[in-house]
């Protein structure tokens, strides 16, 4: 399975909860298979998905779900510690890893060769990191959101991307609609 | 005056309830106050931008934030500023130590110095500068202009403002 794939297949699970869409592709994609407010999507600032996730779940009760894609937490590795030491039960990350940067012409990442990033997250003290593959990340992201406990997903998948429009949203529409939805 | 419990209490006064801190020995004193807080949540940061994007998912909680970091993040922090901060309108008040100013011992620091209020300028960032103690009075009506005008807000504090660097 490629990235969109498993988004329209979880894209149910994903309905119900606050999602922050990474940069590029899995926003675009998120945005065309069902486009609603609890979806933040991410026009800019590549690996800032999983931080700005985590400051959301910090600071409200709700569960929120950043999907990240393997080149993203590279960009922003450090972003793992941070979350290790910052639990928030109402939290999971879910990495897309598909071992190349989509959105830019599927570039081999470093995950896609010696680097397990379920490896570094464990080693940066994150508890309950979960690998998968893409068949099964529906089971593994509604089993996160049951255990209530903070959960890195990280899913195995197909390098390859779907043709598809740009978001034309205003982005403070996208945040105003979002912000309503989050103190709804 | 403790300039380190005036700046903790304007920022809980202000309903700034969420800090992100990248350390620096100036702002050492600040941050040790603002962690025993118990109205802030202070969560170190690896990197500025991962702070930055720490900040705009609490203030999307119904949080407000800031960031304490150096002003060498000004370099890190551009992109991140531009895209998510300004793109989506989000208040984000930064304390910003400067250095590389006046009192610097570290030569290096000089280089980033010259650059930040350029930097600044260039990214249409409102910008105060700290010189001497009593600029902090000013402080809790930045924080307001803050979340007035829902703008990253640079806060510049010199070594001249924090004392000095002591025996160095």
């Amino acid at each position: 399975m490629i990235r969109s794939e498993i988004l329209r297949e979880i894209a149910p699970i994903l309905h119900d909860h606050l999602v922050v869409c990474n940069i590029g592709l899995p926003s675009q994609e998120m945005h065309l298979i069902d486009d609603n407010a609890w979806n933040f999507y991410m026009l800019g600032t590549m690996g800032l998905s999983s931080s700005i996730g985590l400051g959301l779940a910090l600071s409200q009760p709700k569960t929120v779900i950043s999907i990240d894609g393997d080149g993203s937490v590279l960009t922003n590795l450090g972003t793992l510690p941070t979350i290790a030491n910052n639990v928030a039960d109402n939290y999971i990350l879910l990495i897309i890893d598909n071992g190349s940067y989509g959105s830019t012409g599927d570039q081999p990442t470093y995950a896609g060769k010696k680097t397990k990033l379920e490896a570094v997250a464990s080693a940066c003290g994150c508890e309950n990191v979960v690998t998968c593959k893409d068949v099964d990340t529906g089971k593994a992201l509604q089993a996160a959101i049951d255990s209530k406990q903070m959960t890195i997903i990280v899913s195995k998948c197909d390098s390859g991307n779907i043709k598809l429009p740009v978001i034309t949203m205003d982005p403070v529409v996208i945040r105003d609609r979002f912000m309503k939805a989050v103190s709804a | 005056m403790n300039i380190d419990k005036k700046i903790t209490d304007d920022l809980v006064a202000n309903g700034v309830s969420f800090v992100t801190t990248v350390p620096c020995k100036q702002l050492a004193g600040v941050i040790e106050e603002i962690d025993v807080r118990d109205e802030i949540f202070h969560i170190p940061s690896n990197k500025e931008d991962e702070g930055m994007g720490l900040c705009a998912g609490a203030f999307m909680g119904g949080k407000r934030p800031a960031i304490i970091m150096q002003n060498t993040a000004i370099g890190v922090t551009i992109n991140t500023l531009a895209t998510l901060i300004q793109y989506y309108r989000m208040p984000l008040p930064m304390l910003i130590s400067y250095r590389g100013e006046l009192r610097e011992p570290v030569a290096c620091q000089v280089e980033m110095a010259v650059h930040t209020k350029a930097l600044l300028a260039q990214m249409n960032v409102p910008t105060y500068h700290f010189h001497h103690q009593s600029d902090v009075e000013e402080f809790d009506a930045i924080l307001k202009y803050t979340f007035m005008c829902n703008k990253p807000v640079a806060i510049l504090t010199d070594a001249n403002f924090w004392g000095g660097y002591g025996d160095q």
